[in-house]
């Protein structure tokens, strides 16, 4: 009966095991098929770098991936063929095999092959980190300091005196006439870490001191990426948006974000709300009286094409949502919800779509 | 309290009133029942932790989902961080030190019982302070219960003016206690290896298990000290007013890294030791052969413990640090890796030649070899600090540590539990249930935690509560959920193993396996002193010398 | 195989192995030397890093009596140990009263400085990096002198009821471990606040 028992139980796992290892497989299929399809938005693929940083990562990386892959072919073939070759067969479990108890030279080999490959790997590793950590800063760079805050992204670019959040925008350089962006990170409250990994590996925002990075974008377009270190709530939300540009349209946005925020006669209503409830204690806006540090400056709100880092479309539904109840589109940021009645929220909103 | 440790109760109290049994089970200094205590307390640590880990895939399960909100998701992986590492992985190992060391040096006990019985019970109420923050933490403020600061609990996020109320501070003693205790069980460990071994038991021929926790024991001392060191200044910081970690006042986030790190790279090696040495415990007798070269065996897992202490800061490549840092910690990351790879090569060299039999703590041992290969191959790629600035942070190394906690750590527990349960009840584990567990656990964990690498490599990081749709990892984060299901039925079937083996599982006698370390020579489970007689030894395999008196072992030494 | 008794051999060698109360004094000093290490590192790394004063330059004194209190009494403490030995108990008792007054000598100085600094200087652990380090890197090695100084008097104690003889040095001696690791920590510290610091 036991026995019985026992064979049923194998067959009933024998099948279950069965119909597991092909419902993973066709899982494991069906993942790489919508891998290969081209998605909506720009996947923040490692593999597809289009900056000398991410660069010589890849190619660093694709050498320690081939050794990696053939260490594990061999060592997993040798274990595969120890499992296959030495099962003990049946009727012959009488005798205990040889008893071996080690060998100076098989222990001498398996320990320098490993100690040679690491020194390859090594020398081939301390090139690319003196190549991206120590490379000189050319003249033509562009530096920015972006200041991490929790949930959202300053950037100042001090040579220009332009101040703007959350959307990065950066010129396309060209590898005959680098001129790279040099990012000066700086955090404001907790760790943060700035990482859009087509451009570059991440280096995280920590207060009280001042990181660098650096990317020189081959290709104009948007690249993605979040914050990569554990700062608080909405950490899942502080994403990263960085519009790379050709040198005339980088140059007209530069000169767009230089000019105070248009001053519309028709939206003084809304303006007024603005500059009389908690608004200004956050934000600011140029050329007016608020100067709040707390938020992001809104002088250019309308120029950029998400609110709360990235979090939302900058859209007229979205804006007044955002100031009416910040918790629905990001619960647990620090934007307080503005209690206004629905006319001063009309106008705010009217106001702010007006900072063009 | 689980299924199992009422199981024993329920065995024992047959015909006595349960309250003497529950104080006996308290009050107890029997290096076993420790050992059981320890074993028992982390098992139900583990279901706590894995149902946190599952209710955390739920919510990933899409992009944009809303199971849980942020902050209870932040709570989530702090939790589940704090639980597996200090309260599952380290209770568990240190339970089968407990149980097994004295018996397999032919001591009655350890050294200082009661020591060991206080070192518990500093563990098992740090565990109770940490989940009771869900009561208590939100203090006076208002301002949330569990701690939402990551298992790391990186300044300034610990500072009063990001983590005000109590919740913080529950995570800190918790983990300040329960590091107590383990510092006092290592310390106990070590004096129990060094003056307590039955005459004959050189150190030169203590079983690998012993020589493996002495490593692990030796390590604990100076690798949990500097956590609770840095804990220390965050209660100064946190209650008198302290600067340590205040960012404000001139000190310094980067510091606690560093003093975190310094306790947390070496503790990966101190929950993996352990491991290594139920491995080497195994496959011997699986493979009917002796290990493959005992003594680089040892040496290795000496040479990892020192390297293990200077590699702490290849968690902490993207802060910053200078090139030559970069670069020497990326020379001792990779460096850390030869003597671990050795002592795969020698697990292959014990089943080379010998005649292997596939029992399930033979069949968790195959999972753990090529798991846990992968997994140093996987650490290697992190090691090279290029390649790191792109992957830390992100889904790939929360996929690679999983890879060495699961595919590693926890293969080779279970192993050990299908090994030494006949020891420690008397009765055999059922071996049906015992296949489906390993293969379901296999199938589930391979699908959870290989597919993880993916998301990673495709910018994902982790500790998000939510994640934009359209950036290719939509289908991976499915598949890794149904991968954490099926590994949760597999725990199952492993809890009702226990179970109902521990009331209808075969007996076992002293020596199922055909096995030869000392603790098989006792009876199942043992006496409350272990040995009738002090034993005596003479090789490394006591065993096989009363099983072998024509080929004594002790000649090949 | 279920039958296998338990291996005696022939009769086993002179076998003898270390105290445990050594072994796990050993570890125990280990393990403080870990976290004692830390603290150090935390001074030493928050050295000249204050932004506000008081400095240590302006106000640490220099306490040399006390400290020669604290490391003669690592000699009072180790002749103790091989008094009792020997078995002459009342100069074990002697000696080892005067560790104690040695200890709490030094003790007493260590409070006589915080109370200069607190109240003459207003520096307290919240003041400003110094101090927070200062008075945690001297404040947890106190701890021990204090600690130390209980088990001390609880030997004390026993000694003085009569009940430590030599059967009971292994004891003391471990006791006496603790007691020079004290000491050689006090080295440290000093060498770090009032040498390297300023």
């Amino acid at each position: 009966m036991a026995k019985k028992l026992a064979v049923e139980w194998g067959a009933c796992i024998g099948r279950v095991t069965g119909v597991l290892v092909i419902v993973a497989g066709i899982l494991l299929a069906a993942a790489l098929c919508t891998a290969g399809q081209q998605p909506a938005n720009p996947v923040p693929s490692i593999f597809e770098p289009h900056s000398t940083p991410a660069d010589s990562i890849l190619r660093l990386s694709n050498f320690v991936l081939t050794i990696t892959v053939l260490i594990f072919g061999v060592v997993a073939t040798l274990l595969s063929y120890a499992t296959v070759k030495f099962r003990s067969k049946a009727g012959d479990a009488q005798h205990e095999p040889a008893q071996v108890y080690g060998s100076t030279q098989i222990e001498l080999a398996w320990t320098v092959i490993p100690i040679l490959i690491v020194v390859v790997l090594f020398l081939a590793t301390a090139r690319v980190i003196h190549a991206i950590q120590d490379a000189p800063k050319p003249v033509a760079a562009v530096e920015v300091t972006a200041i991490g805050h929790q949930f959202w992204w300053e950037y100042r670019y001090p040579a220009l005196g332009i101040v703007t959040a959350n959307e990065l925008h950066i010129p396309v350089s060209d590898p005959n006439h680098p001129s790279p962006t040099f990012l000066k990170l700086l955090s404001a409250d907790t760790d943060h870490s700035f990482w859009v990994p087509q451009l570059a590996g991440k280096t995280d925002l920590i207060p009280n001191r001042i990181n660098e990075t650096w990317v020189d974008p081959h290709r104009t377009g948007l690249f993605l990426g979040q914050c990569a270190q554990y700062c608080g709530t909405q950490h899942a939300k502080m994403l990263l948006r960085v519009s790379v540009e050709t040198p005339e349209a980088f140059q007209v946005w530069v000169n767009a974000q230089k000019q105070p925020a248009i001053q519309d006669e028709k939206e003084a209503a809304g303006k007024r709300v603005f500059e009389t409830t908690a608004c200004v204690n956050c934000h600011a806006v140029g050329g007016t009286n608020a100067t709040g540090r707390f938020g992001p400056d809104l002088t250019h709100l309308m120029s950029r094409s998400t609110i709360a880092a990235g979090a939302a479309e900058n859209t007229k539904e979205n804006l007044r949502l955002w100031i009416q109840n910040p918790d629905a589109i990001k619960p647990g940021s620090l934007m307080p919800a503005m209690q206004l009645t629905d006319a001063d929220l009309d106008a705010l909103v009217r106001y702010l779509e007006t900072l063009k | 309290m689980s299924s199992d440790a009422m199981a024993i109760q329920a065995a024992e109290s047959a015909g006595r009133p349960w309250v003497e049994t529950l104080h006996e089970w308290i009050t107890t200094v029997d290096h076993k029942r420790l050992g059981i205590l320890y074993i028992v307390f982390a098992l139900v640590f583990l279901v706590i932790g894995g149902v946190e880990a599952t209710l955390m895939r739920i919510q990933l399960m899409r992009p944009h989902n809303d199971f849980v909100s942020p902050q209870v998701f932040n709570r989530l992986f702090t939790m589940h961080g704090t639980t597996m590492i200090f309260f599952v992985a380290m209770p568990v190992l240190f339970g089968f030190a407990n149980y097994l060391v004295p018996l397999m040096i032919g001591a009655r006990d350890m050294a200082f019982p009661r020591l060991n019985a206080f070192s518990f019970w500093l563990t098992a109420f740090g565990g109770i302070l940490l989940y009771f923050s869900f009561v208590g933490g939100s203090g006076l403020y208002g301002a949330g219960n569990a701690p939402d600061v990551g298992w790391w609990a990186y300044a300034p996020l610990t500072a009063r003016a990001f983590s005000p109320g109590n919740s913080s501070d529950y995570w800190t003693i918790a983990v300040l206690v329960s590091g107590f205790g383990s510092i006092g069980t290592s310390i106990n460990i070590i004096a129990t290896i060094f003056s307590m071994r039955c005459p004959g038991m050189k150190l030169s021929r203590m079983p690998l298990l012993a020589w493996l926790n002495l490593v692990m024991s030796g390590m604990v001392l100076i690798a949990i000290t500097p956590l609770s060191a840095a804990q220390i200044m965050l209660l100064v910081d946190r209650y008198l007013g302290g600067h340590f970690f205040d960012t404000q006042a001139g000190g310094s986030a980067a510091i606690w890294m560093h003093f975190f790190w310094i306790f947390g790279h070496p503790e990966v090696y101190v929950l993996i030791i352990p491991c290594f040495a139920f491995m080497s415990e195994i496959i011997p007798v699986f493979s009917r052969k002796p290990i493959f070269g005992y003594p680089v065996m040892v040496g290795a897992t000496v040479c990892i413990g020192f390297v293990s202490m200077s590699v702490w800061a290849h968690h902490m490549f993207s802060i910053g640090m200078s090139s030559y840092s970069n670069a020497f910690f990326t020379l001792t990351s990779m460096v850390v890796g030869v003597p671990t790879g050795i002592k795969i090569f020698n697990w292959l060299g014990t089943m080379w030649g010998g005649k292997l039999i596939f029992k399930t703590p033979m069949l968790f041992c195959i999972g753990f070899l090529f798991q846990f290969l992968i997994a140093g191959l996987t650490g290697i790629m992190l090691a090279v600090s290029p390649f790191d600035w792109q992957l830390s942070g992100s889904y790939f190394v929360v996929a690679h540590f999983h890879y060495v906690i699961v595919g590693g750590i926890l293969f080779a527990l279970f192993a050990a539990f299908y090994y030494w349960f006949p020891k420690m009840t008397g009765r055999m584990l059922n071996e049906s249930l015992g296949k489906l567990h390993f293969w379901l656990f296999l199938i589930g964990f391979h699908m959870t935690f290989d597919v993880m690498h993916i998301p990673g490599i495709l910018g994902m990081p982790r500790r998000i509560y939510t994640y934009e749709p359209g950036r290719g990892w939509d289908t991976m984060n499915l598949i890794v959920t149904i991968g954490t299901f099926i590994q949760g039925i597999a725990i199952l079937v492993f809890v009702a193993n226990l179970i109902y083996s521990f009331f209808k599982g075969p007996k076992a006698g002293n020596d199922p396996w055909d096995a030869w370390t000392l603790e098989w020579s006792a009876s199942s489970p043992p006496p409350e002193y272990n040995f009738p007689a002090i034993p005596t030894v003479a090789s490394r395999r006591p065993l096989w010398d009363l099983k072998h008196p024509e080929d004594p072992d002790g000649r090949y030494e | 195989m279920s039958t296998i008794t338990t291996p005696i051999a022939q009769a086993p060698e002179a076998w003898s192995l270390p105290y445990r109360g050594k072994v796990a004094m050993a570890c125990l000093i280990i393990a403080e030397s870990a976290i004692f290490t830390i603290f150090v590192v935390a001074y030493l790394f928050y050295v000249g890093k204050s932004l506000t004063g008081p400095t240590p330059r302006e106000v640490l004194e220099t306490p040399i009596f006390y400290t020669i209190c604290l490391l003669s009494s690592s000699f009072t403490i180790h002749f103790a140990s091989r008094f009792l030995e020997r078995g002459n108990r009342a100069v074990f008792l002697g000696l080892w009263l005067l560790t104690i007054v040695l200890g709490g000598l030094f003790l007493f100085g260590t409070g006589q400085e915080w109370h200069r600094l607190i109240y003459e200087h207003g520096l307290t652990i919240s003041t400003n990096l110094f101090g927070t380090t200062y008075y945690s890197l001297v404040g947890l090695h106190a701890t021990h002198v204090t600690v130390g100084l209980l088990m001390l008097g609880i030997v004390l104690l026993f000694g003085l009821a009569g009940r430590v003889g030599p059967e009971q040095s292994a004891r003391v001696e471990v006791l006496s471990m603790y007691w020079h690791f004290v000491d050689a920590v006090w080295v440290v510290v000093f060498t770090v606040v009032y040498v390297v610091g300023r």
